[in-house]
């Protein structure tokens, strides 16, 4: 071979590539951070747990507990009422989201994992149903801005040059970009719901009646008769949402969600503005009577031991377990999607391949990750597998369904060759597209795994509410809030380099 | 003063003229067919004319600017968006309203439409599509009409038909048109355009087929 043919041969290889160069780049960057965090199983024997397990996952025990069936319409309750107020404060947003103070306050909002807004509002409203739609409500509101003023962008501007010179702008905006973005409005917030399910399942964890709870309680007590019970009537729930949600029932289930959710708890106004107005204060500016030097001193110790003590090393640990769980998620994606392709598998095989990425993306990544936890002992381990099978399972099923429509020659390769040649650089765009799409999304699951102990931002907020030191936890919710939207800005950078796009309608 | 003109109007796109120092002047009640191949400039013309006689015409443009989700009820109500309060409009929108049902089926009927009247548009075929877009400008009332092919997917036994509706139903008509016989039957002036320059511009009387034939040969 020739100098210059090897040199032509490289640049095909790599060097005119950036979307190969790009996924090595982030390859290696995962391998260099995991390095440095903490990947051991602690567990003296993990088959012991894993028996009991299985055990329990084949021996399903739904009389259990009295409250399966209250805690489950409890999770659907807050899910709906959530879903459907994130709604109705998102839409009007989404209309507003040319201004850059409406984008920049809804990528904050969203920003906030829905376990750490229930934790603000348990703290003014206590274990009240209002702390539990809210936790769901903010976070979706930002989400849903953000999605269905992207639908409405891209609806398609062509029929505004036939409108009559005139009309109101409301006019306008009903008969020609609502019509387009309606059917895409109404597949998001389904997907939304369903996510809104998992949020709700896992405020169970820090109280509310969802099946979270007995979950917890069962996890901890090693009941998994009754893990696998409380799992399967949820997998049963989400699998089934097309067959039970409907546009004209929607109004009769938010009726029956209100009529149904347990009001307990009072809500004082004092609660509120004792919270707002004092507890989440820095703890020197809360106990001085005065502002002088000495309380400019004490703020700067108090604002250096959180940076250096929590911050920085919460900081350090979000990122390793982000990059890691993302280059996870997608060695997973790429191994998953084929299950569920008519293009690798026939139907009986795809049944299979969808049970098990529905069941994967159904389990909410915190109930995956104790499951793992219990199985090897705490470390980075539980969380990244955990992280890479739900957004693997997530990913995969996107990627399966896209390659629906791909038209192959009669005389395609098969197997491998046809998985590598044909299927997988058609595939890559869309998949790398997604996939950075969900890096902010990890990110934030990463930052709550640390409530199981894992020592990311998230475990450092948790032991500040623990601590009742609520000043800590809200610096910590703000710092972690900023790294997401950092790595938002990133993401989208990156994918406006590579010139990927998603439709925005699908994750 | 024309009652419609264009002065030495040149348009440039990427640094190609695809109209040249263009001028034309249009009298009312003149029912004009633009003629030339593909790329002469007839489309940029008629946007041309359009934008600047916006508050009193209508428009089927190329693309037909239908909404695929609406039916083509709506989308022909479209038409009148401006005629209407904005609080009406939405009712519409949700509930059809008898009386705009009883003026819009008429049109639709007349088009062959009519038993299409509540489906959404991308169940419609292109030539039914179009219709609905004639139908639109119809349903407008406008005193002038531009169409850019505006029954080219239309079939042949019906094309005279919505022909026939587009000139009843406006004073003033400008149309592009690659149906050389269907020009001349249904205009009264033949604009004949090539590579952005009127090279042609005469009443129809007397005009035949193969006189035309100079602006397709390169």
């Amino acid at each position: 071979m020739t100098t210059s043919t090897k040199i032509r041969a490289f640049k095909i290889g790599l060097g005119q590539r950036p979307l190969l160069r790009s996924s090595i780049i982030f390859l290696l960057i995962a391998i260099v951070l995991g390095a440095f965090g903490d990947f051991e199983v602690t567990t003296l024997d993990p088959w012991i747990e894993i028996k009991r397990m299985v055990f329990g996952a084949i021996t399903p025990d739904f009389t259990a507990t009295e409250d399966l069936w209250s805690s489950l319409v409890n999770t659907v309750a807050f899910a709906i009422l959530g879903v459907v107020l994130g709604n109705i404060l998102g839409f009007p947003l989404a209309l507003a989201f040319k201004f850059r103070s409406i984008r920049v306050f809804c990528a904050f909002i969203r920003s906030v994992h829905e376990l750490f807004w229930a934790l603000i509002f348990l703290q003014v409203f206590g274990l009240a149903p209002l702390t539990g739609i809210l936790a769901i409500a903010i976070p979706y509101s930002g989400i849903f801005a953000k999605v269905y003023s992207e639908i409405l962008d891209e609806s398609d501007p062509s029929p505004l040059q036939a409108v009559p010179n005139g009309t109101s702008a409301a006019s306008t905006f009903m008969f020609v970009r609502m019509p387009d973005a309606w059917a895409h409005f109404k597949t998001y917030a389904l997907y939304r719901l369903e996510c809104g399910l998992r949020s709700s399942a896992i405020l169970g964890f820090i109280g509310l009646p969802t099946i979270g709870f007995h979950l917890e309680s069962a996890f901890s007590q090693g009941k998994y008769s009754e893990v696998a019970a409380l799992l399967i009537i949820f997998y049963v729930v989400i699998a089934t949402i097309r067959k039970w949600i409907y546009a004209k029932l929607i109004p009769l289930y938010i009726l029956l969600a209100i009529a149904l959710i347990p009001w307990a708890g009072e809500l004082t106004t004092g609660n509120l503005i004792r919270f707002f107005s004092h507890d989440v204060l820095p703890y020197p500016l809360r106990i001085t009577e005065s502002y002088n030097m000495e309380t400019f001193a004490l703020l700067t110790s108090w604002l250096t031991t959180i940076w250096n003590e929590q911050a920085i090393p919460g900081l350090i640990n979000t990122i390793i377990l982000t990059q890691v769980a993302l280059v996870g998620s997608a060695v997973l994606t790429l191994m998953l999607f084929p299950l569920v392709s008519s293009k690798f598998f026939g139907v009986t095989g795809r049944t299979g391949g969808h049970i098990f990425l529905v069941i994967l993306r159904s389990t909410p990544e915190y109930v995956l990750a104790l499951i793992f936890l219990l199985l090897w002992g705490p470390s980075m381990l539980p969380a990244v597998v955990a992280l890479a099978l739900h957004n693997g399972a997530i990913i995969g099923h996107l990627m399966g369904h896209y390659t629906e429509d791909m038209n192959l020659r009669p005389d395609k390769p098969r197997g491998l060759n046809l998985y590598f040649y044909d299927i997988l650089p058609r595939l890559y765009p869309q998949f790398l597209a997604f996939l950075f799409y969900r890096w902010e999304v990890i990110m934030r699951e990463t930052a709550i795994l640390g409530i199981l102990g894992i020592a990311t931002l998230g475990f450092y907020i948790d032991s500040a509410f623990a601590d009742l030191r609520f000043d800590r936890a809200l610096f910590l919710i703000i710092f972690t809030a900023g790294l997401n939207m950092c790595i938002d800005s990133l993401s989208r950078f990156i994918r406006g380099r590579l010139q990927l796009r998603t439709t925005a309608d699908i994750i | 003063m024309s009652f419609m003109e264009l002065r030495n109007a040149t348009v440039q796109y990427n640094g190609t003229s695809v109209l040249k120092d263009f001028s034309i002047q249009i009298e009312q009640g003149e029912k004009i067919a633009l003629v030339g191949q593909s790329g002469a400039g007839k489309s940029t013309l008629l946007n041309l004319l359009y934008q600047k006689y916006k508050g009193d015409a209508s428009l089927v443009p190329q693309d037909l600017g239908l909404v695929r989700a609406l039916s083509v009820f709506h989308n022909v109500y479209i038409g009148q968006l401006d005629k209407r309060p904005t609080w009406y409009n939405i009712i519409n929108l949700i509930k059809p309203q008898k009386k705009e049902i009883e003026t819009i089926m008429p049109i639709v009927e007349q088009l062959g439409i009519k038993d299409k009247a509540f489906e959404p548009i991308r169940e419609l075929s292109g030539g039914q599509q179009q219709r609905v877009a004639v139908a639109r400008a119809i349903f407008q009332h406008s005193k002038i009409f531009f169409g850019d092919e505006p029954v080219s997917a239309v079939d042949e036994h019906r094309s005279q038909t919505v022909m026939e509706a587009i000139i009843n139903n406006h004073q003033t008509v400008v149309l592009s048109m690659h149906d050389v016989s269907l020009a001349l039957k249904n205009s009264t002036r033949i604009v004949g355009l090539k590579e952005g320059q009127k090279i042609m511009d005469e009443p129809v009387k007397g005009i035949k087929a193969k006189d035309l034939d100079d602006l397709y040969k390169n």
